[in-house]
């Protein structure tokens, strides 16, 4: 139990600090949304099941939803970039 | 062209470019208005070619403005570019540094300051714990403890919490909602964002709606169940007003807003959070009259660990999660298109 509770911890530190060295938007995102269930997991082993239930649907689910939709709105979405140098 | 002319030369930036060569160019000036000067052009000269030696000169000046102001600006752009970028970095640098080492003084000053982790005579180890654990069960009828403190102990925070969600939804509405103009037609900023959301998310992809068909029922009824369960188990009106809300979402993206129109309009959002902000705060004025009064409070505590049970605990948690769900939604709604 030690073991895995170091292990998510770490992998923890390496999501955080991926989130802030990736260049690309899109991925910081989706380590961000790993950063957030690796949360709820050690909210789990911590014995407080309300705050991981919590951190899954709102830090997981809905902020990482409403950044995606930021981001299409800025166009930063790779795809979308595609598509508009295609229409030009 | 002369109105142009008049009106590029009277431009601040040129003016004080003019002001700061005047010294030597004043003598440039008077000879050249003396060439200007229609009425003391001699009388012998052919007009013609008067009014090409004006042309010609007035072609001349305005190169002239206009290559001293090319240096001018060429000369603010290679500042920047150098001294001045050099310099702009160096405070960055000094101002982060700063603000860097007072959060770590500040940090480490508190910490040294705080009594030792699980001593007995921390200010945290009081009574209110072994109150909420000993007396929680009886007081508040509420299996899951969590749902015992935050709902009815500490239940006025959980309204402050709920009622800043609601003025966030406000203010995302404000800013991001793009009316009909007064004639209710809709303007044509709000057909540019429907053409540009149809455009980038096409409509009838079977995938999508094939999974959301399968999800959204059981993710309503799971986000249903943790709110309805607040007080037994895990849970409650915030998480489960977001499993509900991802849910909403998840039609909403398969089916687009037509569908979704159907039973969620700004009529809906305004009632809903209108109806479950306020029942909370009744329902809480009406505890805290009773409590800080000594009276005794008609609301049937139940038995522990049945699902009728809890007091207020499950209509607050209901309030909640109501205003959770419709704050969520709406908030994607807006990112998305500007409107339902």
């Amino acid at each position: 139990m030690n073991f895995v509770n170091l292990a998510l911890l770490g992998m923890l530190v390496v999501c955080a600090l991926a989130v802030s060295f990736t260049k690309n938007l899109l991925t910081s995102l989706i380590v961000y949304m790993a950063y957030s269930l690796i949360m709820a997991v050690i909210w789990m082993l911590l014995e407080s099941p309300d705050l991981a239930i919590t951190e899954a649907a709102v830090g997981a689910g809905i902020t990482s939803v409403l950044f995606f939709v930021t981001l299409k709105k800025i166009h930063a979405l790779q795809g979308d970039r595609d598509h508009e140098q295609a229409q030009k | 062209m002369s109105k142009r002319r008049s009106d590029w030369q009277n431009r601040p930036q040129e003016r004080f470019v003019r002001w700061m060569r005047e010294g030597y160019l004043a003598l440039d000036e008077a000879i050249e208005d003396s060439v200007l000067q229609p009425g003391e052009a001699p009388p012998e000269v052919d007009p013609e070619l008067a009014a090409q030696h004006q042309e010609a000169a007035l072609q001349h000046r305005h190169d002239r403005d206009l290559a001293l102001d090319r240096l001018a600006q060429y000369d603010l752009y290679a500042w920047t570019l150098t001294k001045g970028r050099r310099l702009i970095g160096r405070l960055h640098v000094l101002l982060s540094l700063l603000l860097g080492g007072m959060i770590i003084f500040f940090l480490l000053g508190t910490v040294a300051h705080m009594p030792r982790f699980g001593a007995a005579d921390v200010p945290a180890n009081n009574e209110v714990i072994t109150r909420y654990i000993e007396q929680g069960l009886a007081e508040t009828g509420a299996t899951n403890m969590v749902a015992g403190m935050i709902l009815d102990y500490r239940a006025f925070d959980t309204l402050g919490e709920s009622t800043v969600l609601f003025i966030a939804a406000c203010a995302v509405l404000i800013l991001l909602r793009i009316d009909l103009d007064d004639k209710g037609q809709p303007t044509q900023q709000l057909i540019a964002e429907e053409s540009d959301d149809r455009h980038y998310e096409p409509k009838n992809d079977r995938i999508l709606q094939g999974t959301a068909i399968l999800l959204t029922p059981i993710l309503l009824l799971f986000g249903l169940y943790v709110i309805l369960n607040g007080h037994l188990s895990p849970g409650g009106g915030f998480s489960g007003g977001a499993i509900v809300s991802s849910g909403l979402i998840l039609y909403l993206n398969a089916f687009g807003f037509k569908k979704a129109g159907r039973f969620f309009s700004y009529k809906t959002f305004q009632w809903v959070s209108f109806g479950a902000l306020g029942f909370y705060g009744v329902a809480k004025a009406y505890s805290f009259y009773c409590g800080a009064n000594g009276l005794e409070s008609h609301i049937p505590l139940g038995t522990p660990g049945a699902i009728l049970s809890g007091g207020l605990i499950m209509p607050l948690n209901i309030a909640v999660g109501l205003v959770v769900a419709c704050t969520m939604y709406i908030f994607y709604a807006l990112f998305r298109k500007g409107g339902l």
